[in-house]
């Protein structure tokens, strides 16, 4: 198909530009633009059709697929007889109604707010501190940031099941030489508080530079005049960052809010390689949830639901931001 | 300004101090992949290797399989985010230069597409692919991790597009050049650094794939490296030595990369994505 666009665009301008030379350079657009017309016309929706068949069918397909799954009772035994036995709402019906899938959305949504809320707050400080700085140490710090952002999450996720090692850990070691000694042996993947902590540290300081470069980029656009002008009006360093450059980073802080909301919600490899949401199965959060069922117990029907679901929740939670930014885009057309 | 002794030391102290915190997590880890292993299982830890060797490496290096996962982790990286910067930048031009009807409603399906949870997709994904008898192959784990890519280089590469000035483009078709040829003469030669930038993105999320390879691809020849990564430890009993040597092999690549475009990349993710 994108052979199409191709042919109409060199094989039908050239005749035309050279009918239309004579026009001078002005003209000559317009007109070209002009008698290009129909054919032309189509050229968008031809560069468009790879990217949107792609679309469709290795995105759209799983999502319906994902749906109709869901209203089945998919078990070990039907997945390799190749059997499609429909049962209705009823997986929807067992999740929605056992306790267990409100437990695990609870924590979910606790997770995601804990994390998103120090993410945005030491990134944002950190992005000002950036700001603050001389080049130098600028430098340094920026340099930290971005070891710390390129790392990949499976290795990040391996070097941080090292430092927390029950045995030979950095962490347990300083922690017993600053003091406190019954950590010198201690199990951080014992219990579920102290799982999500190294969680939750982990998916920080692997998200905070993200916040901290981007923001510390956008301070660099405020325009010196603002700053004069209101150290002119008598306003000192925090009423000028409250009336200037907060406003500035509003939108910035906003979308970022919203992009770190869907990140952590998301989160699957950082939780289940560094303990596959256990102990008991008490770190799972949704998305580990939905792959334990379905995957690990071969519910894959139950899986396919709560799946849909931890998509429904993922919406309510960002629709806000969804339709602010389709109304933007509207804005800008 | 005036600032006081006391202002000026502490956003230096605190810069460093953050430093350390940001940075010590990767030096530890190459630390430990080059330090014997007397050093690692030590009561106290020793901060900084004075004897180095590359026996961690050795090892991991001649794991079963090691060399095949990584032409497996390469060939799927490489060949997705190629395939999807092509798509991304036919599409882009349109959306960037075009006026048609749905030009609205195609961004706003690539904003949403980007959002995809693929990490809660992957029963269906695997139900698909068993059903086109696909499994342990990495056909549709490269087709998948294009798709993956493609939302965030598209609207990224939109951004680059819009960024060019329309005049360069048309004062080339006045001087003769017709549009597919203003856009590979002109346009193109442009993007350059925005493509490398882009890709960037691409790669780190292909490289560090891990919930799709994990249910799709069981057999250990048809893997790539994040899974072969996270079982390394189990497999070999705690060797942090290794474990670490083999976590800085799959890191190098990406933290190279990184360092070389994060710049240029930071500011495309903020033009073209992010905003919107």
């Amino acid at each position: 198909m994108p052979v199409h666009t191709q042919g109409t665009d060199t094989a039908g301008e050239p005749a035309v530009r050279k009918a239309e030379a004579p026009s001078g350079p002005r003209g000559t657009t317009r007109a070209a633009t002009a008698s290009r017309g129909r054919r032309a016309a189509a050229a968008p929706y031809l560069l468009l059709l790879p990217a949107l068949l792609a679309t469709l069918i290795l995105l759209g397909w799983p999502l319906v697929k994902n749906g109709m799954l869901s209203f089945q009772n998919l078990n070990a035994r039907q997945l390799i007889q190749h059997l499609t036995e429909w049962n209705g709402a009823e997986n929807y019906q067992e999740a929605l109604g056992s306790s267990e899938f409100w437990a695990v959305v609870q924590r979910t949504v606790y997770f995601t707010a804990a994390n998103v809320v120090l993410i945005m707050l030491l990134g944002t400080l950190i992005g000002l501190l950036l700001a603050r700085l001389g080049r130098r140490m600028r430098l340094l710090l920026l340099l930290g940031l971005v070891l710390a952002w390129a790392m990949p999450v499976i290795a990040a996720t391996t070097v941080y099941q090292w430092l927390f090692a029950q045995r030979f850990g950095v962490v347990n070691w300083v922690l017993d030489k600053a003091g406190w000694h019954s950590m010198a042996d201690y199990n951080w993947l014992g219990t579920q508080f102290s799982t999500f902590s190294v969680v939750t540290l982990l998916i920080v300081w692997q998200s905070v530079p993200f916040v901290a470069i981007n923001l510390y980029a956008a301070t660099t656009t405020v325009p010196k005049e603002l700053y004069e002008a209101a150290s002119l009006d008598g306003a000192n360093s925090w009423t000028s960052f409250t009336s200037v450059t907060f406003p500035f980073l509003r939108p910035f802080l906003y979308a970022t809010t919203f992009l770190e909301v869907i990140w952590v919600f998301k989160a699957f490899p950082q939780i289940f390689a560094i303990n596959e949401g256990g102990p008991d199965r008490l770190t799972e959060t949704l998305p580990i949830y939905a792959f334990v069922e379905g995957v690990g117990n071969q519910h894959y029907g139950m899986g396919a639901a709560i799946s849909f679901l931890t998509i429904l929740v993922l919406i309510v939670i960002t629709s806000y931001y969804l339709r602010a930014v389709i109304k933007q885009e509207e804005d800008e057309l | 300004m005036k600032r006081s002794p006391f202002g000026r030391i502490w956003p230096n102290a605190t810069a460093v101090l953050l430093f350390v915190v940001f940075a010590f997590p990767v030096y530890w880890m190459f630390a430990t992949a080059f330090k014997p292993q007397g050093d690692i299982i030590s009561e106290d830890p020793v901060w900084f290797p004075t004897d180095v060797t590359l026996a961690h490496f050795d090892k991991a290096v001649h794991a079963d399989h090691f060399w095949t996962l990584v032409r497996n982790s390469v060939t799927v990286t490489v060949v997705a985010v190629l395939l999807s910067l092509v798509i991304a930048l036919l599409a882009s031009f349109a959306l960037a230069r075009m006026r048609f009807k749905g030009r609205r409603g195609f961004i706003v399906t690539f904003m949403l597409a980007q959002m995809a949870p693929w990490e809660v997709m992957v029963i269906a994904i695997y139900m698909l692919v068993r059903d086109s008898d696909m499994l342990d192959s990495l056909v549709p784990l490269t087709a998948f991790y294009m798709m993956m890519v493609l939302p965030l280089t598209l609207l990224t590469l939109r951004g680059y597009v819009a960024a060019v000035p329309k005049e360069l483009e048309e004062s080339a078709m006045v001087d003769g050049c017709t549009r597919t040829q203003a856009f590979v003469k002109v346009i193109f030669p442009l993007l350059a650094p925005g493509l490398m930038a882009t890709s960037l993105f691409g790669f780190i999320t292909a490289w560090n794939e891990f919930p799709l390879v994990l249910i799709l691809n069981k057999g250990i020849e048809h893997q790539t490296l994040p899974l072969w990564l996270s079982q390394f430890r189990t497999a070999f009993g705690d060797d942090w030595g290794a474990t670490m040597a083999a976590s800085s092999l799959f890191a190098l690549p990406i933290l190279i990369l990184f360092i070389f475009l994060q710049r240029k990349a930071v500011s495309g993710l903020t033009d073209g994505a992010v905003k919107g």
